[in-house]
């Protein structure tokens, strides 16, 4: 369920890192939690987002969630597929549904997330 | 019941609050009055106002005839007594009757959605152009000084604990309207908002076109902002417009003394998110049929709480359909033929007198009191059974000696003539 | 079908738009007695407007029949018990109704000479009065639209005072159970909000408030009998707690319904406070307003009122503007008038002591549902109820079933649904408000369908999962509404 080469928060982000970029979700217990994704706002690209910080939310019906940025760094891409499609977060919220490619400013950050097996356990899987 | 509960007294359902929060004696108000003898005060209180005067007042609260129909739907139980609609299966009547609102105000309006209702058009100001700083992340607003004063005061007061400056522009001493100059000037990298509003407090119609090209040159919103709902029906819709906020009152609610009203704010698709207040869309119920729901919910307090758009909760939804079935009863033809009669009205009334400013009018004008007081004038019709203009001098000191007067379809050929002989 | 309620045809109804078509009418305007003008003459050819596109055309038949079609789709306090917490849905009087529509009332213009207003503000001095007595507050303003309003009117005043004392400060403590516009008016006023954690019995946890209060703190915002429906037994502790360091108390009057003619916010510390009118004085709701949310103050904030205040000099009342610590303008005008003369209306009708009956027999008919539901449903919160019950849906869940859709499946018993998953604190709130106009009759049955739908829930969850079964509209899709929004018709 939770990919190994994925690194994980509390708040429930995971981020990818490849070649000094690292691409940012949101975990499958965090879209179930949610229930059906009818909203996703994302900041705009060239955007510069620190480790921790808001960077925009994820809104079901009744509910909003703040998303928060596992790394810190400048924006370089969004899924703009979300805008017109947000349910498919709640169907591949670890893969096609990513949300924000970053440029990573301080890629030691990443050692300060969770693994797989942590997160599991952090949630109680 | 009581005995159900286990207790031999209505008191014993508050004995547990401690004894120091207690009211220990009873309210100070006199006993229950009867049916008869509510009427009757009411009544008579009433009778100490102005009842059956013809009336020359506008400014923000307007007299207009309200066809029957408006006050027979609204004191339906189902509408009159129900909640919001938050339970879609048993609240479709009010959520269509919103939906239909919302359409009848795009179309008004020429943009492309509209909120169910705010407070009034005082606080939809402050509102708009809070929507603005958050559209534009930017924290000044422009305001006209041909702005209805109690809405720049109320914007004042929502605007100056949150830090965020307004300031105001002036107007053109010979036209009444906006000085684009001024305007112009005051505009800078830091403006989210520029607030005008058509036709402005002078009753002039306001060139929106070139003040939204300004506001767009410098990246700020233009917030185009109306007092008379009327109006609509005659004057071109403000496109240009980022955002429309205004007063719905004239469409079915008599100035009942400056409320219940109805607000309104309608804005472009791009910043519907911004958007504060109820808004419902339409949707399917299970067995596939149209139906409709209030959506968008999580812009609202009580989802996103100290996040929210705005704090608001209640809409003015019973006069929301008032306002309805006074456009439905209305529609294409009569909202115009009514802004005609307004037109005439007003055109015949300033005929006699002589006006301050030369700018275009809708149904209310400047006029200077020439060697009289606008007191003055104003004493002599209240002894005819009519309430003048009001004296200017209250909000514009630069304006004393003038009055501002408004001529709607209520308002008939006798009493213009009256005021035409008082100002003489 | 449920013993309350049987089917019967409803008619359907297009829109507005779909029913119009080009010439029909439903107006005829008086002979105009003044010579016609051209607007396009008269207000510059570039700013007349050819037509409003779409905009409907129908009959007059076609519109009361639009309009009585689609109020029989609603329910409404006139048909049934409305027991939603925290709205306060009681029975509204028409004879309110009748007064407000009184002719020199409502065709009062506001900027008529106080000379020929001095009936109306008569009407409003003496509500100011009704509502100081009965909340023991010493001023009283009536601009305020609604509930929320009245919250923001009052955290700016505390900001004014505190500014005027030299320092506005930087936060509001709220507890966790208070309703939303709580903190979204904290965040208006420009001050951060620090939730207050409640304790086990759903209260305010004093411990904890006097750890979080500092010398930052401009005020608690606190609700009394909070949205649980308990009082807040240790209301005076925390409001001096909140005093000795300097900030204020502001009392969201949500439920005041629930102390009218027992007991005094101003007796047991609050500085300011607002009162829904439209739920305790019963202003109908008129589908989700207008409401009105007059402010009880203390003297010391009283400088700070918005601005007109109503002022008598010998004979006469006036409106004073000559206000210089004053917050300035909430609202254009004096307020939701019309409602005020509602609710002035209300209180003559109940007079002093018909208010504390009212409020007795609003607590009654809350604990009797309490004491029906209590076996049938878990209470997470069991300190005595006051005008409310609120019930979680724990026992419930394990067999899959929520309170959303316990709520849903009320309605085909013909009541409409409690207030669902509110307050926060409690998982799954079910959250039951009678108001003091129901009868045993009423209750009972109410009791008897929640009941049933405890039992349905054990016997066939899926009964309940669908409902409602017997509405004209079955449930809808919000999803769908919210991820492609519809806001207007288009043709």
């Amino acid at each position: 369920m939770y990919p190994d080469n994925l690194r994980y928060t509390k708040e429930h982000e995971w981020v990818r890192v490849e070649s000094g970029t690292g691409t940012i979700g949101i975990t499958d217990h965090a879209q179930h939690e949610l229930g059906d994704i009818v909203y996703v706002d994302l900041p705009k690209i060239g955007a510069t987002i620190d480790q921790g910080k808001t960077i925009g939310s994820v809104e079901s019906v009744k509910a909003v969630s703040d998303i928060y940025s596992p790394v810190s760094g400048e924006v370089v891409e969004i899924n703009e597929m979300l805008t017109q499609s947000p349910e498919k977060l709640n169907e591949d919220p670890h893969g096609a549904a990513w949300l924000v490619k970053v440029r990573l400013t301080s890629p030691e950050e990443i050692k300060s997330l969770m693994s797989a097996a942590d997160y599991q356990t952090y949630i109680g899987a | 019941m009581l005995a159900t509960l286990g207790l031999d007294s209505l008191d014993g359902l508050y004995a547990h609050l401690p004894a120091e929060v207690k009211l220990n004696r009873p309210l100070n108000i006199a006993p229950g009055k009867s049916e008869f003898d509510i009427v009757d005060y009411f009544r008579r209180q009433a009778d100490r106002n102005a009842v059956g005067f013809a009336s020359f007042l506008g400014a923000g609260a307007y007299s207009h005839f309200r066809p029957v129909l408006c006050d027979v739907v609204a004191s339906r139980g189902e509408f009159l007594t129900s909640y919001t609609p938050y339970q879609a299966e048993m609240a479709q009547g009010t959520l269509t009757t919103i939906f239909e609102f919302q359409t009848m105000i795009c179309q008004l309006t020429g943009m492309d959605v509209a909120n169910a209702s705010m407070y009034d058009g005082s606080t939809a100001a402050p509102e708009a152009a809070m929507m603005a700083v958050r559209v534009t992340g930017r924290h000044k607003v422009l305001a006209a000084k041909t702005v209805h004063p109690e809405y720049r005061a109320v914007l004042n007061t929502y605007f100056k604990y949150q830090g965020l400056p307004v300031t105001e522009f002036g107007y053109d001493g010979a036209t009444g309207c906006i000085d684009l100059a001024d305007l112009e000037s005051k505009l800078d990298k830091d403006t989210a908002a520029v607030l005008i509003q058509s036709p402005n407090f002078f009753g002039c119609v306001e060139d929106w076109k070139k003040a939204a090209e300004l506001a767009h040159k410098h990246g700020a919103l233009l917030v185009y902002l109306f007092s008379e709902a009327v109006s609509l029906g005659i004057l071109e819709p403000p496109r240009d417009a980022d955002i429309v906020a205004g007063e719905m009152q004239s469409f079915a609610h008599p100035p009942s003394y400056g409320g219940p009203y109805a607000g309104i704010i309608a804005t472009k698709e791009k910043f519907m998110r911004q958007l504060p207040g109820r808004l419902a869309g339409e949707t399917k119920d299970s067995n596939g049929n149209r139906a409709f729901c209030l959506t968008l919910s999580t812009r609202e307090q009580h989802i996103r709480r100290e996040k929210a758009t705005s704090n608001i909760c209640t809409n003015q939804a019973l006069i929301a359909l008032m306002a309805t079935v006074f456009m439905s009863v209305y529609g294409k033809q009569g909202l115009r033929e009514l802004a005609e009669q307004n037109i005439a009205k007003t055109q015949y009334l300033a005929k006699g007198l002589k006006r301050r400013f030369s700018g275009s009018v809708f149904n209310e004008f400047v006029a200077s009191a020439g060697a009289q007081t606008p007191q003055a004038i104003n004493d002599a019709l209240l002894g005819k059974k009519i309430v003048g203009g009001l004296d200017l001098a209250r909000f514009y000191p630069e304006l004393s000696g003038c009055m501002l007067l408004c001529a709607t379809e209520m308002v008939k050929r006798e009493h213009i003539d009256a005021v035409h002989e008082a100002f003489r | 079908m449920p013993g309350k309620t049987r089917q019967h045809i409803s008619q359907n109804e297009p829109l507005l738009f779909e029913i119009s078509s080009p010439g029909k009418r439903g107006y005829q305007l008086p002979d105009l007695d003044v010579p016609q003008v051209d607007p396009a003459e008269a207000l510059g050819a570039a700013n007349a407007r050819q037509e409003i596109e779409h905009f409907p055309e129908v009959s007059e038949l076609e519109i009361i029949r639009h309009f009585t079609r689609l109020s029989t789709w609603n329910y409404a306090i006139d048909l049934g018990m409305f027991p939603l917490g925290s709205c306060t849905m009681k029975y509204n009087p028409r004879v309110n109704e009748q007064v407000a529509r009184t002719e020199g009332l409502l065709w009062a213009h506001p900027y008529q000479p106080a000379s020929v207003s001095q009936g109306a503000m008569e009407i409003m001095s003496q509500l100011e009065s009704a509502l100081a007595e009965i909340t023991g507050m010493d001023a009283v303003t009536l601009e305020p639209a609604a509930g929320a309003h009245g919250e923001l009117t009052g955290v700016l005043l505390i900001r004014a005072l505190l500014e005027h004392r030299g320092k506005a400060r930087k936060k509001i403590i709220i507890p966790d159970s208070a309703h939303g516009t709580n903190p979204a008016t904290a965040a208006m006023v420009g001050y951060s909000v620090t939730n207050l954690k409640s304790n086990a019995e759903g209260t305010i946890d004093l411990a904890e408030l006097a750890r979080l209060v500092d010398d930052e703190t401009a005020a608690l915002m606190v609700t009394n009998p909070n949205t649980v429906g308990i009082f807040e037994k240790d209301i005076v502790k925390a409001t001096e707690i909140m005093h000795s360091k300097g900030a204020l108390v502001y009392m969201d009057g949500a439920n005041m319904n629930a102390l009218v003619g027992l007991a005094r916010p101003g007796d047991f510390g609050i500085d300011v406070m607002h009162l829904n009118l439209h739920k305790t004085f019963s202003t109908p709701h008129g589908g989700g307003g207008p409401g009105s949310g007059a402010v009880a103050v203390k003297k010391h904030l009283e400088p700070f009122l918005p601005v007109p205040r109503l002022k008598r000099v010998k004979d006469m009342f006036e409106f004073d503007y000559d206000r210089p610590l004053s917050i300035g303008k909430v609202r254009a005008f004096y307020g939701n008038y019309g409602v005020l003369i509602r609710a002035l209306a209300y209180i003559m009708a109940h007079g002093g002591p018909g208010l504390r009956v009212a409020t007795l027999d609003a607590l009654l008919n809350a604990n009797y549902i309490r004491k029906g539901l209590e076996n049938h449903y878990d209470m997470p919160f069991t300190s005595p109820s006051m005008h409310e019950c609120v019930f979680s849906h724990d026992r419930q869940e394990a067999k899959g079933v929520r309170t959303g859709d316990i709520a849903k499946r009320l309605i085909d018993y013909g009541f409409h649904p409690y207030t669902v998953s509110f307050p926060m604190i409690v998982h799954g709130a079910i959250m039951i408000e009678p108001t003091e106009t129901e009868g045993k009759q009423e209750l009972d049955l109410f009791i008897q369908a929640m009941i049933d739908i405890a039992n349905e829930i054990d016997t066939s969850p899926k009964l309940v999962l669908d409902a409602p079964h017997c509405t004209r509209t079955p449930r809808v899709d919000e999803v769908g509404a919210a991820r492609k929004p519809v806001l207007r018709w288009k043709p």
